[in-house]
């Protein structure tokens, strides 16, 4: 039983992490007032750079790196068209993911070498290797924790570090503002589409880990649709977090769980419907969204920034 | 010097004529590049892609294939957005109108007369996506819930019936394993036209008169005009907005399940993998560079079908990757959107002291 647990826990933490990079970048995203729906395509675009870059340098911080400036680049485009443009946020977060994903499968047969005719699919490269914490990891049912890659232990330490920037600091204060009332806030002498324009990066190049911890080590290498939906989860855990980074982890581990339960359980023959337990989360994050819109009704706050997707300009006199 | 956009008195006809015209035209540029920097020849691949798409009338049919469903949940998608609904859950209203007329085309042979099977297939199928709609519409209506994100939440829900469906309960048992369900009794299948191209072709032009009549000529088209636009006028006039959004909602889920009835009893005549393949996300596109207009969706449909099935041309004949095809929808969207702010404001290069007079002012 206890071995039992303790895989759960080391498969959940593997599968979690990308979940967790992009839902903390998308929460400040939209804690600054903007919804970005092309984590999908970053993720795809930012894991067959990232897998492309370790194929060809064998560097996996240049590869790190790389997948990071393709998030960057992919949201500046989404910051520019929304912001600046004041596009319709659902629209041009959508035509991001469609890049993205078309993009991505692009790259994939054509950024590899002649010999595979192009391709990328059905290679090796570098991938993040285990870091055993000495010790630790010995520990029972929980030392698979001291037992994953780096950036698995940057995302436990990204939790805290985020939640403390965006309640404690000066800077989460103003971000926070901009989000929930642009107007006061631009009255208050923050500059609103700068701070929009910036959380707006910072969350893509954090999807961007998340892409690229899945072609380096959650399932090296490169297939099409990697990701397997994980940016639309990551829309879902935002709303699950209720916009707090400190509870991002509740829902990845509740997504990534699930995977692992289900992993668990078609290994040992037991028969379930796992059409029902897949539903769950989605489910669970519906219910949470009409819990937490009551509760707003009757005054109480959730998290939730009240000016989303709502493009912000300056009353003309 | 500033630069700042200023609101249009009237929007402009002409930027929303020539935004869309411009950003093919950019996004040819732009994919040509990328083409180049690949050692592709974009000229030879623009060629082909456009015979591979509407180059003899068989290649054509193909594409229609792909333009029937990008058609009719572009036209639902339009339907909810007219009212500011932001009705992303299309692919989930298709995919659980595939279900339900799957259901009835394989279970329910027994009892109806044939002639009934494919209609009753067909009017099911646009129930429950009607239904996979509603949901949200009460929830955003009775308790204000958030419908972007309950619509996309759905899609994987019905995505993930689907697939424990047509794999589980109703996969066929003398299949050898083939994951999908048994054919459908031929008086469930939707007759075709020419090719592959079937009927739901008529369903979905007949739709976008439909709409397009209701839009624009009728007094339900203007209350969900009046809704979308400004919703307090809308109340003071006495609209009954709940009303109109669930209704609204239904109708736009109707039509996506219509789509994905159309797809299963059309092509594939069982349930099986493939039913959904992002449709319903480029119809929110389709539908916005439409201008949620259902006479525009149907040409707008079948030129990003053309892009589709271009695609898969260049990949079959020059090895280019067929994912081109999506890579150009984006990049064709990208300027659109930068555009399309000209159609309502417009571009406004003001010295600095007309910025210290306006500060005196407000003063």
């Amino acid at each position: 039983m206890i071995l039992l647990i303790s895989s759960i826990i080391a498969i959940t933490l593997k599968a979690g992490t990308s979940l967790v990079f992009a839902t903390i970048g998308e929460i400040f995203t939209e804690k600054s007032g903007i919804l970005n729906l092309g984590i999908e395509g970053i993720m795809l675009m930012s894991a067959v750079i990232a897998f492309t870059v370790s194929y060809y340098t064998g560097n996996l911080s240049a590869a790190i790196l790389s997948a990071m400036l393709t998030g960057g680049v992919l949201s500046l485009i989404h910051a520019f068209l929304s912001i600046t443009m004041q596009a319709q946020q659902v629209v041009s977060g959508l035509s991001i993911t469609l890049f993205g994903t078309g993009m991505a499968s692009f790259l994939g047969q054509t950024l590899g070498p002649e010999t595979n005719s192009g391709y990328l699919t059905g290679l090796s490269a570098a991938r993040l290797q285990t870091l055993t914490i000495p010790g630790l990891s010995r520990l029972p049912l929980i030392g698979p924790v001291f037992n994953q890659d780096p950036l698995t232990y940057i995302v436990l330490l990204l939790i805290p570090v985020s939640w403390f920037f965006m309640y404690k600091t000066k800077h989460g204060l103003n971000l926070r503002a901009v989000g929930e009332n642009p107007q006061t806030a631009d009255a208050m002498g923050i500059n609103v589409p700068r701070i929009r324009y910036l959380y707006t990066i910072v969350g893509g190049m954090l999807a961007g880990i998340g892409g690229a911890h899945l072609s380096l080590s959650y399932t090296p290498g490169w297939t099409d649709n990697i990701t397997g939906g994980r940016g639309w989860i990551v829309i879902a855990l935002v709303i699950f977090s209720l916009w707090n980074p400190s509870r991002a982890i509740w829902g990845a581990l509740l997504f990534g769980g699930i995977n692992a339960v289900q992993f668990r359980l078609q290994a040992s023959g037991a028969d379930i419907s796992s059409t029902l337990l897949n539903m769950l989360p989605y489910l669970v994050t519906i219910a949470v969204l009409v819990i937490i819109t009551v509760w707003e009704d009757r005054k109480r706050t959730t998290g939730s920034p009240a000016a989303l997707g709502t493009p912000y300009q300056r009353e003309e006199k | 010097m500033r630069i700042h956009f200023k609101k249009r008195k009237s929007y402009s006809a002409a930027a929303a004529v020539l935004t869309p015209v411009i950003s093919f035209i950019i996004s040819l540029l732009l994919t040509g590049i990328m083409l180049a920097a690949f050692d592709i020849n974009p000229f030879k691949t623009y060629t082909n892609m456009f015979q591979g798409a509407f180059g003899t009338w068989r290649d054509f049919t193909e594409t229609l294939v792909k333009a029937i469903p990008l058609i009719l949940t572009s036209l639902g998608v339009a339907t909810a957005f007219k009212l500011k609904f932001w009705n992303i859950g299309a692919e989930g209203q298709l995919v659980l109108g595939g279900i339900a007329a799957s259901g009835v085309a394989l279970f329910w042979s027994s009892w109806l007369p044939p002639f009934l099977l494919l209609p009753v297939s067909i009017l099911v199928g646009a129930a429950a996506g009607g239904l996979w709609a509603g949901v949200p519409a009460i929830l955003k209506v009775k308790l204000n819930v958030d419908e972007t994100l309950t619509t996309l939440m759905l899609n994987y829900v019905a995505i993930l019936a689907y697939d424990g469906i047509y794999c589980g309960p109703w996969r066929d048992p003398n299949g050898y394993g083939f994951p999908g369900t048994a054919q459908f009794p031929a008086a469930a299948w939707l007759p075709r036209l020419s090719g592959r191209a079937h009927m739901g072709l008529i369903f979905a032009l007949i739709i976008a008169a439909l709409l397009w009549f209701a839009f624009y000529r009728t007094k339900w088209g203007f209350e969900l005009q009046m809704i979308g636009q400004n919703k307090k006028a809308a109340r003071v006039l006495g609209v009954n907005i709940g009303r109109n959004v669930i209704l609204a909602l239904l109708v736009s889920g109707a039509i996506s399940g219509i789509a994905g009835a159309c797809e299963v009893t059309g092509i594939a005549r069982r349930l099986q993998q493939g039913l959904s393949l992002g449709y319903g996300y480029t119809a929110i596109i389709i539908a916005w560079m439409s201008r949620l207009n259902p006479a525009v969706c149907v040409p707008v449909s079948i030129l990003m079908a053309g892009l589709l099935v271009g695609g898969d041309s260049v990949q079959i004949m020059m090895g280019v990757p067929s994912a081109m095809g999506k890579v150009m929808q984006g990049m064709i969207l990208f300027p659109m959107l930068a555009g399309s702010i000209f159609t309502e404001y417009r571009l406004v290069v003001s010295r600095r002291n007309t910025d210290i007079s306006e500060a005196e002012v407000a003063k």
